[in-house]
C-alpha cells in the first residue's frame, strides 16, 4: 500500500489510473495544436479552427464508430464503408423542403443503425469472428454505395450543410458542438448502462462475463449498432463537407484504418476492456493534427504517411509497457 | 420441513469420460454442506450444474420444492443461486465496484432503464466489502492490479453483494491469507444463522471441520455418503473418499541404488508466494511424482524448472552444474536437455490444425537444419522412430493433429519432446482424459524412458498412477513440499492424509 493522503486524494489516484490512456492523448493533442496555431500564418482564427475541426471531427465520429466493438474484444472493418455508404445515401435524400431534410437525415441515421444491426446479427448469431463478418458486410456496403451512386455527384441542401459546417458566433466550430452532443446524448448514457458496461466485461474476460450472467448477446448486438449509427453521423457530416457524395472504396478504407489507429492512440485496448470514446476522439485529432504540423512547417507531404506511422508505433509501444511486469511469461501470450 | 434445495439423478459425460452419475444432493436453510471427494471425484461439475454452467444429460433439480431449469449462469442468479468459483469469474479491467454491481447495478431515476447511479454502486460496494473484511480494498481500484488473495476477498463480497438464498463456494478459500479466512468464516456463520443455504467445497479437513454442519461425499461422479459434521473421524472420511480395488495396470519398478549424482538437484526454490522453498532430487533412471490436490503449486514447480516463470530465486543444477533455467527454448537444448510435457495439450502442447510431422519435429528442428532450411530426409528418419516407439496411429505425418484421437494427441505431444532426447522429463498429468489402454502404453514408456537413464519428474492428479509409476512421491500443500512418500509408506490413504496436510492422520515417512 502506497501513502494514504486523505480518501479524497486516493480517489483521485485511481480515477487518473483508470482515465490515463484519453488525458495522454489529450495532453498530446493540446501541445500538438498549440504547436500548430502558433506556426500557422494565419494564427488561431476562426477559420483555421473551423477547419481542423471539420477534418477531425470526421475521423472521430468513424473512430468512435470504431471503438464500441472494439471494446468488446472485437473490430468493425465496415465502418468506413457505411460511412461511405451513408454519404451516397445523404447526398440523394437530403434535400428539399425542410420537412424532407429532416426526413432525410433520419433516413440516413435508420441505414446506418440498420448496417450495425446486420454486423450484429452476423456477429452474434453466426457466430463470425468479428474481423472477417465486418470485411464481407463492409463490401456489401461498399456495393450499395456503388449503386446508390456510381459517379461522383448528387447535392445536400446548402442551407443545412453550411450550418453545420460552419461555426457558431464565428467562434466554436458546428461540427465540434455536434461532436460533443453525440458524446453527451449518445456516448454518456451508454457508458453508463447495464449493456454499456457489459461491452467492457465482455471485452475484459468473456468466460467471466458469462459466468457472472452478463448479458453477452444483447451487449454485443448494441456494440455493432452504435457503430452503424456513429459511422451514419460521420457520412452525414462528410456530405456537409463535399456538398456531394461519392462512393470512393480508397476513402472508405483509409478511414477505416485511421479509426483503428484513433482508437490505438486514444488508449484503447485492441484486446477490449478497457479505453472509451473520449480517449478516441483526442485520438483522432491528434492523427489529423500531425498532417497539419506537417504542413505548417512545410515538410514535404509525400513524407507524411511516414510521419504518421512513426507516431503511431511510438504510441502503440506506450500500451505495451505493462508486459515488463509479468511473471509467467506464458501470461505474455494471453 | 423440504430442504431448499434438492438434485436426485444428475448425471453428465463428458465423450466417454464419466463426470458424474447418478448424483445427488440435499441441503437445508441455515445449514452449511460441505462437497467431499478426490480429484476428479465430480464435485465441481455438481456444483457448476447448480451455477447453470454445466448442463446435465440426466436428473432433477429442485429449489424450494418447485423443479427449477439452470440453462445459463444468468438463470442461477435469477434463482437466488449464487457461486463462488476457483477460477475467478472476476472481470480484470473493471473497477471492484463495477465487478460487486455487474449484474444488478443500482439505477438512478428508473429501476430498469436508467443509468447507472455510481455513487449507490460505489456504497454498495464499500458495503459488502466491509462486511466479508475487505474494507482496505479501495472499491476504485482496478481488479486486474489486485493480488489474489484480495480478488477472492472481492469474488466473496461480489456474490454477497448479490443477496443469495443459496451460496456455492467452490475452493472459494484456497488462496486466502489465514486472516482472511477467519473473517470469511465469521460472515458465512452469520448468513447461516440468517437462514441461508451454504454448500461448499474445500480440500482442507480443517476448514471442513471448523465450518461444516452436514457432509456429503462424493467417489468416482456417484453419492457415497452424507452424515452430520462430527459423526465421522477424519480417517474415517478418507476411506469413503478413496474406498474402491484397483487393479495393476503398472509396469514393475526395479529397485534403485540411490548413492549416484542426481540428474536434476533443486536447492530452496521459491516463487511469488506460490512455491515456498522447494529442495528435491532426482537420480537418473528414477521416476518421481509429485502429489497433492490441485493447485498446489505441482504446476508452477514444472513451469520455473521449465524456464517459464521469472523471478524464481534458490538453485538448481543439472548433472551436478549450476543452471541458469531463462526460457524453454533454453531449457531444451540438448546440453541442458529438459522437457515439459504439459497439461493442457490442446493450447501448450500442440498446434492443433498443423501436421503431426510439424508437431513432431518442432522443438528438435535444431538437430536437423541446417542454416535454417530443414533437412526432409533426416526429419523423416527422426518421426517414422519415434512414430514406431510411441505407436501413434495415425493415417500419415502429413494430416493435422486435431483429427487423431485424445491418446494419440497425447503421444504426438510426448514424442515431440522425446525428439530433443531429453535427460529431464516433467510431465504435468499427461494422462488426463485419455482412456485406459493408451495409459498402460504411457506408464510402460515412462519406465523405459527412466530405464534409459532419463531423470522423470511426474505430477499427477490420479493417486493410483503415481503410486504405481513412481519410486518416490512428494506431496505438495500451498507451495510447499510437506512429506515424500516411498516404499511401503507410498499408499492411497498416506497420499490423501498428506495432501490434505493430515500428518496425524498416521503419515509416515519425514518431511526432506
Amino acid at each position: 500500500m502506497t501513502a494514504v493522503t486523505g480518501p479524497r486524494a486516493q480517489d483521485a489516484r485511481y480515477w487518473l489510473a483508470s482515465h490515463r490512456g484519453p488525458i495522454l492523448a489529450a495532453a498530446l493533442f493540446l501541445a500538438m495544436f498549440a504547436v500548430f496555431v502558433t506556426e500557422h500564418p494565419a494564427g488561431l482564427s476562426g477559420n483555421v479552427v473551423n477547419t481542423a475541426a471539420n477534418k477531425g471531427a470526421l475521423l472521430a465520429l468513424v473512430a468512435v464508430a470504431q471503438t464500441i466493438p472494439v471494446l468488446t474484444a472485437g473490430l468493425d472493418l465496415s465502418v468506413g464503408s457505411v460511412f461511405v455508404m451513408t454519404n451516397c445515401l445523404a447526398s440523394t435524400v437530403v434535400t428539399g423542403t425542410p420537412r424532407e431534410v429532416g426526413l432525410g437525415v433520419a433516413l440516413v441515421v435508420v441505414v446506418g443503425v440498420a448496417c450495425g444491426a446486420l454486423n450484429g446479427l452476423v456477429v452474434v448469431v453466426g457466430r463470425l469472428q468479428p474481423i472477417i463478418a465486418t470485411l464481407a458486410t463492409g463490401a456489401m456496403y461498399q456495393g450499395i454505395a456503388l449503386w446508390l451512386r456510381p459517379a461522383p455527384g448528387g447535392e445536400i441542401d446548402e442551407d443545412f450543410a453550411d450550418f453545420v459546417t460552419g461555426s457558431l458566433g464565428d467562434v466554436i466550430p458546428f461540427s465540434i458542438v455536434v461532436l460533443i452532443a453525440a458524446v453527451v446524448v449518445i456516448w454518456v448514457p451508454y457508458r453508463r448502462s447495464v449493456l454499456g458496461r457489459a461491452a467492457y466485461a465482455i471485452g475484459s474476460s468473456e468466460q467471466a462475463a458469462y459466468m457472472s450472467g452478463v448479458p453477452i448477446a444483447r451487449a454485443k448486438f448494441l456494440a455493432y449498432v452504435l457503430a452503424g449509427l456513429f459511422a451514419a453521423l460521420a457520412g452525414l457530416l462528410l456530405t456537409c463537407v463535399t456538398y456531394s457524395g461519392e462512393a470512393n472504396a480508397l476513402l472508405g478504407g483509409s478511414y477505416t484504418l485511421s479509426s483503428i489507429a484513433a482508437v490505438v492512440v486514444g488508449g484503447t485496448s485492441l484486446y477490449g476492456g478497457s479505453g472509451g470514446a473520449i480517449g478516441t476522439i483526442f485520438g483522432a485529432f491528434v492523427l489529423r493534427t500531425i498532417g497539419d504540423l506537417l504542413f505548417v512547417f512545410d515538410i514535404d507531404p509525400l513524407s507524411q504517411p511516414l510521419f504518421l506511422g512513426v507516431v503511431l508505433l511510438i504510441s502503440v509501444s506506450l500500451g505495451s509497457f505493462r508486459l515488463l511486469r509479468v511473471k509467467k511469461r506464458l501470461d505474455l501470450y494471453r | 420441513m423440504t430442504p431448499l434445495l434438492r438434485m436426485e439423478g444428475i448425471s453428465k459425460h463428458y465423450g466417454g469420460v464419466r463426470a458424474l452419475e447418478g448424483a445427488r444432493l440435499a441441503c437445508a436453510r441455515g445449514r452449511i454442506h460441505a462437497v467431499l471427494g478426490e480429484n476428479g471425484a465430480g464435485k465441481s461439475t455438481l456444483i457448476k450444474v447448480l451455477a447453470g454452467v454445466v448442463q446435465p444429460d440426466a436428473g432433477t433439480i429442485e429449489l424450494a420444492g418447485e423443479p427449477i431449469a439452470l440453462p445459463d449462469p444468468a438463470a442461477a442468479s435469477r434463482a437466488g443461486i449464487v457461486s463462488v468459483f476457483q477460477e475467478l469469474s472476476l472481470l480484470p479491467d473493471l473497477s471492484v465496484a463495477d465487478n460487486i454491481g455487474i449484474v444488478d447495478p443500482p439505477r438512478m431515476w428508473h429501476r430498469t432503464w436508467g443509468p447507472i447511479d455510481r455513487r449507490a454502486q460505489r456504497r454498495r460496494a464499500e458495503a459488502a466489502l466491509a462486511r466479508v473484511g475487505a474494507g482496505d480494498i479501495h472499491p476504485l481500484a482496478q481488479v486486474r492490479d489486485l493480488p489474489l488473495s484480495r480478488r477472492q476477498m472481492v469474488e466473496i463480497a461480489k456474490a454477497l453483494a448479490r443477496d443469495p438464498k443459496l451460496l456455492l463456494l467452490d475452493e472459494a478459500t484456497s488462496a486466502l491469507t489465514a486472516a482472511d479466512v477467519a473473517s470469511v468464516f465469521r460472515v458465512l456463520r452469520q448468513l447461516r444463522d440468517d437462514g441461508l443455504a451454504i454448500v461448499f467445497i474445500s480440500h482442507r479437513m480443517q476448514e471442513i471441520a471448523e465450518l461444516a454442519d452436514d457432509c456429503s461425499v462424493y467417489r468416482n461422479g456417484c453419492h457415497v455418503a452424507s452424515f452430520p459434521a462430527g459423526s465421522k473421524t477424519s480417517g474415517e472420511i478418507i476411506e469413503m473418499m478413496i474406498g474402491r480395488e484397483h487393479e495393476s495396470v503398472f509396469p514393475p519398478r526395479p529397485g534403485r541404488a540411490s548413492s549416484e549424482r542426481p540428474a536434476l538437484a533443486v536447492k530452496n526454490l521459491s516463487w511469488a508466494g506460490r512455491l515456498r522453498n522447494i529442495d528435491l532430487e532426482i537420480r537418473p533412471g528414477e521416476v518421481v511424482g509429485l502429489g497433492g490436490l490441485d493447485g498446489q503449486g505441482q504446476r508452477d514447480l514444472l513451469l520455473a524448472l521449465f524456464g517459464a516463470l521469472t523471478g524464481v530465486t534458490g538453485s538448481v543444477a543439472v548433472h551436478g552444474v549450476p543452471v541458469t533455467l531463462s526460457s524453454p527454448q533454453r531449457t531444451r537444448l540438448p546440453g541442458g536437455g529438459i522437457a515439459l510435457i504439459p497439461e493442457d495439450r490442446k493450447t501448450e502442447g500442440l498446434m492443433l490444425p498443423m501436421s503431426v510431422r510439424e508437431n513432431l519435429s518442432f522443438a528438435a528442428i535444431d538437430q536437423f537444419s541446417r542454416f535454417g532450411w530443414i533437412d526432409r530426409r533426416a526429419e523423416e528418419a527422426a518421426i517414422a522412430s519415434m512414430i514406431r516407439l510411441l505407436g501413434i496411429r495415425a493415417d500419415g505425418i502429413d494430416g493435422p493433429v486435431a483429427a487423431l484421437s485424445g491418446g494419440n494427441q497425447q503421444k504426438v505431444v510426448i514424442g515431440k519432446w522425446l525428439m530433443t532426447r531429453p535427460q529431464i522429463i516433467l510431465l504435468n498429468d499427461p494422462t488426463r482424459g485419455i482412456d485406459v489402454g493408451t495409459k498402460q502404453e504411457l506408464y510402460r514408456l515412462l519406465r523405459e524412458l527412466a530405464d534409459g537413464r532419463a531423470a522423470l519428474l511426474f505430477y499427477s492428479t490420479d493417486y493410483d498412477e503415481l503410486i504405481g509409476c513412481c519410486d518416490r512421491v512428494l506431496i505438495l500443500y500451498d507451495g510447499a513440499i510437506v512429506n515424500v512418500l516411498e516404499g511401503d509408506a507410498l499408499t492411497e490413504h498416506n497420499i490423501v492424509a498428506s495432501a490434505h496436510n493430515l500428518t496425524a492422520a498416521g503419515a509416515a515417512g519425514a518431511p526432506p
